[in-house]
């Protein structure tokens, strides 16, 4: 399996709300980092990337963040006319207005073709060796499958013309293990694992992408060893508490409210593991599997960003 | 049941507001927040009659649903029933019904006695099966059966049914006016699914309307020669047929000439799904955590209801940090404790029992111990924080608002629906554990009504 920094195409997909757009902007950020040229997109264009790298609107054409990365976001209608300028060559671009509204219509209507407009750009981008990664922030479980699946779909309805010309190189790009890869990203909780689980299976029957890796985000620090867990039980005590309390010089319930918390996060932590250890099982054990510590300080932003991809490039180090 | 008495009122709300329009008591015994708090929950789904549950991904809207649903069966009675989107059998096991369809499932009292409660109302719960409720809707809308089954053999229907786009939210929505006509349950409460934007959901009624009334959908249903002469038309076509081929668009015509036979019957049923929304039985509870990300949705999303006209009964904050992590004298006790945990554990570590083959755990060990207690207190204490600070945010976006504290594990039976439910109401359920006696306030600041229930939780058996 390719390291992950040097596929060519690796789309971010999970559950919402498990942070997708802070790993693909962390991915993204730590391959320009090493110098390779670096396109991240946005596919559901809510702003999460301008907020994630703090930049302004990342729009269709692009904004460069810094020299070699690059965030845009997806734009089917944009997407629409640059292929029909660029590849198929249509004259009547002085009319594009009210045709790409209606082609807007047909591909809410029809199927796969939002989808094939999405995921061709961005082979596009792949194909023209404009970067040497181009990391996609997709969307959620629910929608990733058909998008990944769309240029295969499209062939059985669509016998001629030239979106039908188009399917057989972004085939080609999709299901080339080496080049184009899915990161499913996680939490250890009990849904993210579950439907990470069910993507893994449902990416490799219908879709032509292979898993790069699987990313646990927000995984908690482990408190204590087990001999330190046995002290920190014997702690709750009452005569303990009362001991700690008096040389503190406060009371034992202002302590056993700390012991409490402590308590908390290692019923969290453990929780977590519970779920990590079935998703370890349950996905191939050739795909790896990353984790990202939980940020107890600003979770959001640039800075976030900087500090989940400095943990990032220690993952892949070992 | 009375409940049933308001559906005479099928006016629309005059006035505009999402506000609760039932203000606490003053005076004479006050009421505490707690107490507001299950009094406005009482009236609020006495009142309605439907409940959407909307909100970010990932925030936990199908267990608040469920656990919304279970309490108000268990406490003001009637047939209530959750309708949930949640693909995973979780929700069924939770509530004890097997697998979950379109078909309602009724959650037995036995299931709720085993909880210790005695419901006073019946629970029941279905799922949103998306498309067997789209093959119901064509059935519906179809002029004559065999136009219903020439559509739903189409192999351009099942795409375009999956991959609409908001159809998944629109069937929500029509699937939820379908179940208030038929009239069986008192209270419906819907679960909805997670949309690109929470929005879209308000928005889908009209849309699909939208969509049948379009001149592009014209435009594709003209018969093929006719299409050359159009002028408007044709520019669309030449590039259509260029690039899409025109086998494809003759395919995609015939589907929609079929499909335009149900028009009618589908515009006229998507605004009365819209008129249902705005409805003045209709109220709406947003549910969120206080992450960065979630928070700014829903403050969007209690925005745009109001922009709409839509009410909103409650804000549900959910997996918020138990209050002791942004109690200053709790942290003052934590700090304290890592600066003096050498001093700590000497004298602690004689006293404790023997760990591994020593006699006493090592000094450095119970230090070590006493410094993570201490560090692992102020990271919470961040997180916490941060909470405190988006939830005056939402707060003041909102002034009813639940708070359900963090719970490890998971919701995994009825009883743990019903401490949801409970934590939601602002109280603990009759029958169950008591809790801590409280000590001092952790109550935040710029929260009026909130339920004040951020104790920490029991402590668990020994780890």
């Amino acid at each position: 399996m390719p390291e992950l920094l040097s596929y060519k195409l690796l789309f971010v997909t999970g559950k919402g709300g498990v942070g997708k757009t802070t790993v693909a902007a962390s991915i993204a950020l730590l391959a320009s980092e090493q110098g390779r040229r670096t396109l991240v997109c946005e596919v559901e264009p809510k702003g999460d990337l301008a907020r994630a790298y703090e930049c302004g609107p990342t729009p269709f054409a692009g904004r460069h963040v810094s020299d070699d990365l690059v965030a845009m976001s997806m734009d089917t209608e944009a997407s629409l006319r640059e292929y029909l300028r660029v590849v198929a060559r249509v004259p009547t671009v002085g009319h594009i207005g009210p045709v790409a509204r209606a082609f807007d219509f047909v591909a809410t209507a029809a199927p796969g073709i939002r989808e094939i407009l999405t995921v061709g750009k961005l082979c596009f981008e792949v194909r023209e060796g404009h970067y040497d990664l181009v990391v996609v922030d997709a969307s959620s479980t629910g929608s990733v499958v058909g998008q990944l699946a769309a240029p295969s779909g499209i062939n059985e309805l669509i016998r001629v013309g030239l979106v039908r010309s188009q399917t057989d190189w972004i085939l080609e790009i999709l299901g080339d293990p080496l080049r184009c890869g899915a990161v499913l990203v996680t939490t250890p909780e009990e849904m993210p694992v579950t439907e990470a689980v069910d993507l893994a299976g449902r990416l490799a029957k219908e879709t032509p992408v292979h898993l790069a890796c699987v990313v646990a985000n927000r995984v908690l620090p482990e408190l204590f060893g087990r001999s330190e867990e046995q002290i920190f039980n014997e702690l709750g005590r009452p005569a303990r508490l009362d001991l700690v309390a008096r040389e503190l010089d406060s009371s034992s319930e202002l302590v056993e409210d700390v012991l409490a918390a402590a308590r908390l996060a290692v019923t969290v932590r453990r929780d977590g593991v519970a779920h990590l250890e079935r998703l370890r099982a349950e996905i191939a054990p050739d795909v790896p599997l990353l984790y990202l510590p939980y940020l107890f300080a600003r979770a959001h932003g640039l800075r976030a960003i900087r500090q989940v991809a400095r943990a990032l490039s220690e993952e892949l180090l070992t | 049941m009375s409940r049933a008495e308001g559906s005479d009122r099928r006016d629309r709300r005059d006035s505009p507001t999402s506000r609760p329009s039932v203000r606490p008591l003053v005076g004479r015994g006050a009421p505490t927040p707690a107490q507001d708090q299950t009094r406005h929950l009482e009236q609020l789904l006495s009142a309605k009659e439907i409940v959407v549950a909307c909100g970010p991904g990932g925030v936990g809207k199908t267990t608040i649903s469920a656990s919304l649903a279970a309490t108000a069966a268990a406490r003001l009675g009637g047939r209530v029933l959750v309708l949930t989107v949640d693909p995973a059998r979780r929700l069924a096991d939770a509530l004890g019904v097997g697998g979950l369809g379109n078909i309602a499932c009724r959650v037995s009292n036995e299931a709720f006695e085993e909880a210790g409660v005695r419901p006073k109302g019946e629970l029941y719960a279905a799922m949103l099966d998306m498309s067997e409720s789209w093959d119901a809707l064509v059935r519906m809308h179809a002029p004559d059966p065999r136009t219903a089954s020439e559509i739903l053999s189409n192999p351009l229907y099942r795409n375009i049914t999956r991959r609409f786009a908001q159809g998944h939210d629109y069937i929500a929505m029509e699937r939820l006016y379908e179940l208030h006509e038929q009239g069986d349950y008192d209270l419906l409460i819907v679960d909805t699914p997670p949309s690109l934007n929470a929005l879209d959901l308000l928005d889908a009624p009209a849309r699909m309307a939208e969509f049948f009334s379009s001149r592009l959908l014209r435009w594709l249903v003209v018969p093929y020669r006719s299409r050359l002469v159009n002028f408007a038309s044709r520019p669309f076509y030449q590039v259509a047929d260029r690039v899409l081929g025109s086998q494809f668009l003759e395919d995609l015509a015939g589907f929609f000439i079929l499909f335009q036979t149900m028009r009618d019957g589908f515009v006229a049923r998507a605004e009365a799904v819209s008129r249902l929304l705005r409805d003045v039985r209709t109220t709406f509870v947003v549910v969120t955590t206080l992450e960065a990300v979630p928070a700014v949705e829903a403050e969007q999303l209690i925005e745009s209801l109001r922009d709409r006209h839509l009410h909103l009964g409650l804000l549900v904050c959910n997996r918020v940090l138990p209050g002791a992590f942004s109690d200053p004298p709790v942290g003052r006790a934590a700090e304290l404790l890592g600066q003096r945990s050498a001093d700590l554990a000497e004298a602690l570590a004689g006293r404790l029992p023997a760990v591994g083959g020593a006699s006493h755990p090592p000094v450095e060990m119970v230090g070590r111990v006493l410094n993570e207690v201490a560090r692992s207190f102020a990271n919470f204490r961040l997180v916490a924080t941060r909470e405190a600070e988006l939830q005056g945010e939402l707060s003041a976006a909102h002034e009813v608002t639940a708070t359900v504290p963090y719970h490890p594990g998971h919701v995994t039976d009825l009883r743990g629906l019903l401490d949801v439910g409970a934590k939601i109401w602002g109280d603990e359920l009759a029958g169950a554990p008591p809790a801590r006696p409280r000590r001092r306030s952790t109550r935040r600041p710029g929260t009026s009504t909130r339920a004040d229930n951020q104790q920490l939780p029991e402590p668990e058996a020994p780890c």
